[in-house]
């Protein structure tokens, strides 16, 4: 497995967790990306293809975990750099609406 | 995009403007069970079909919706999710086993979860297994496609066509396909139009592309330019025109220029095509095709669904006879649990009386429906695919059974007159040798069977052909058998609605013709055009 050059990560804080919509943004984010990224739910691992909604789901990263990312690759920092503010912004706004009751409406 | 044109051959006509919808391969064609390859082939087309599906959906719902629809999509794109079903089909899984395994490993291990939010997502797992196992399988969620589609693909099967809802408009556009199947009789009967044999890469149609199809050129349009829409409006307007002006015969008694009268029956595969049909515009059934109850998935129909049915065509026909076919099942129409699979050569086989008479339980059956149905009408029961006298006898103590059954039980029944199909050439040759009560010339098999040309087979459409001498000769003689002896002789094959064959029936002797619903008009209107006597008057000077 190639080296990881780049390392982050962001708090899942003031958010349901890593469920439906918010895993269907982040993996379409990954995607933009050509380097290779994944993401764990602890600073050890394990770590999955953040590209794989089915893998990224299956981490089943809950509210108040914290996401590491890693990648390799020519954009690997812009991706990294990307991935967090996405975790630390809310998933821009979309799981406020909803965890904080605005909306009322079930979640993912 | 630009527009696209293609042409192929008419299999039943009319016009159809509409939204594309394409039909995988899995969907239009019923599936064996294949070498890794095929299946996994299978699986990649449901899964494109299922894909395909949820993006239809998804452009029309809301907001919430359209999120959980994006999220399933999603989960459909990513590889990840079928990988472990692919690598069972590798180690020899059908594509369903390997599917349902992977995906129901998933959706225990979502049910396991703690947070209620992860354990919700087990129900998209389950819809997704769903959704991909109808389309393997053959029972696509036809409900979902946008109503009035234009249906293209390689080739679609009589129970999807059956399945389909046609009363918003829509056509069918295949690659393959043949104007004499039967998906072609049902299109013809529900008035669908439909071309088979175009020359269209399935791989390179845009999904929801707008779709024309023109029956009378035989033509496809997509992403039609709008001067061929005005075209193809000022066609179709033209062509309804002459539709009504075929209308007005419709509810007449048909009668050819010198005034002989001619029985003009309707052909029934489905008894929702008797709804907008009046019983005054025909003179009763002459051909009802019995599969459509057998296609279902319950397994056989019972005693009591089968009488309620064939009670309701009684009822229907009122004074006017219905003829009622036993299960014609195999070749082209297997029904599984009861016709042989892998038979080599299926029209051949094992197929109509020889199966009813091989598995005469499912029969028994039938037959006592049939005569319980009789005491509400002018029921005939009619034996398919007969080929020898014996099997008519056979038949016949079958029949003699069910009554003196039913007579013991003090169930209320009639017997019904009981005639047979002549539709192997064998009949009729020797027709002469069947105490049948009548006969009904199925030209369809009849025709590939004399012509020794597949009914299915594009290849040899046109050595299909009803009118050749060698044909209507056997009609001919079947006509005039009946004639001296005071049977019944009618045609209940595709040949009586073809406008262009009509006459050379007529002059064949025959005088009385069984055709779809949609047919009536044109039928009538064929017949109004025939002159008998001007061939008499020359035969006899």
């Amino acid at each position: 497995m190639d080296e990881f050059i780049a390392t982050a990560s962001a708090p899942l804080t003031n958010s349901i967790g890593l469920h439906a919509r918010p895993s269907v943004k982040l993996t379409k984010l990954a995607k933009t990306f050509t380097s290779q990224i994944e993401l764990a739910p602890a600073e050890n691992g394990p770590w999955v293809d953040a590209k794989s909604i089915v893998k990224v789901m299956a981490v089943k990263a809950a509210k108040g975990a914290t996401l590491h990312f890693r990648a390799t690759g020519p954009d690997a920092h812009a991706a990294l750099a990307a991935l967090s503010d996405l975790v630390a912004l809310n998933f821009h706004g979309d799981e406020a609406d909803h965890s904080e009751g605005g909306s009322g409406s079930a979640h993912g | 995009m630009a527009e696209l044109r293609f042409t192929g051959r008419v299999a039943s006509g009319g016009f159809a403007a509409g939204p594309l919808a394409v039909l995988s391969k899995s969907t239009a064609r019923v599936r064996g069970v294949g070498e890794p390859a095929a299946e996994a082939q299978a699986l990649r087309e449901a899964i494109a079909s299922a894909l395909g599906q949820l993006s239809d959906l998804a452009a029309n719902v809301s907001s919430d919706g359209a999120d959980i629809l994006s999220f399933q999509m999603a989960m459909l794109e990513d590889e990840t999710l079928a990988e472990a079903a692919f690598r069972a089909i590798e180690d020899g899984a059908t594509a369903d086993r390997g599917w349902r395994t992977a995906l129901d490993d998933q959706i225990l291990e979502y049910e396991s979860t703690e947070d209620e939010h992860f354990k919700a997502r087990a129900s998209d797992f389950r819809d997704l297994r769903d959704r991909v196992l109808a389309a393997l399988s053959g029972a696509a969620a036809d409900a979902r496609l946008p109503p009035g589609a234009i249906l293209v693909g390689e080739d679609l099967t009589p129970s999807r066509f059956l399945a389909t809802d046609w009363s918003g408009g829509g056509g069918i556009a295949l690659t393959r396909g043949s104007a004499s199947g039967h998906v072609a009789t049902l299109a013809r009967a529900r008035g669908v139009p439909m071309i088979v044999g175009l020359a269209l890469d399935l791989g390179g149609v845009a999904p929801r592309a707008e779709a024309l199809i023109d029956s009378e050129s035989a033509t496809l349009w997509l992403d039609p330019e709008p001067a061929t829409r005005e075209d193809f409006a000022a066609r179709a307007g033209i062509a309804s025109r002459s539709r009504s002006a075929a209308d007005e015969f419709r509810t007449r008694p048909a009668l050819t220029a010198d005034g002989t009268p001619i029985a003009v029956c309707v052909n029934v595969a489905d008894p929702a095509e008797l709804d907008t049909l009046d019983p005054s515009s025909c003179d009763g059934i002459g051909l009802v095709r019995t599969e459509f109850l057998f296609s279902g998935r319950g397994g056989l129909p019972d005693e009591e669904t089968q009488y309620r049915a064939y009670r309701r065509l009684a009822e229907w026909g009122g004074h006017k006879p219905v003829t009622i076919r036993t299960l014609d099942a195999g070749a082209d129409k297997p029904i599984p649990g009861l016709t042989l699979e892998h038979e080599t050569n299926p029209f051949l086989g094992l197929r109509g009386i020889r199966l009813s008479l091989a598995k005469p339980e499912p029969f028994r059956v039938q037959l006592r429906a049939l005569c319980r149905a009789a005491a509400h009408g002018a029921i005939e029961v009619m034996l398919p695919m007969v080929t020898l006298p014996r099997e008519l006898e056979r038949a016949r103590g079958h029949l003699e059974q069910a009554l003196s059954g039913l007579r013991a039980a003090g169930v209320d029944h009639r017997r019904p007159e009981l005639g047979i199909m002549v539709e192997v050439p064998a009949a009729a040759i020797a027709v002469e040798a069947f105490d049948a009560a009548f006969f009904s010339i199925g030209s369809n098999d009849l025709t590939q069977y004399v012509m020794a040309a597949a009914r299915d087979s594009d290849a040899v459409a046109e050595l299909n052909d009803p009118s050749h001498p060698a044909v209507l000769r056997l009609i001919a003689q079947v006509a005039v058998h009946g004639a001296a002896t005071g049977r019944k002789v009618s045609l209940c094959g595709d040949a009586g609605g073809e406008p262009k064959l009509i006459e050379a029936l007529l002059r064949a002797g025959l005088r009385v013709l069984s055709v779809s619903p949609a047919a009536l008009g044109r039928t009538k209107e064929a017949i109004a055009r025939v002159n008998l006597r001007s061939l008499a008057d020359r035969g006899l000077g």
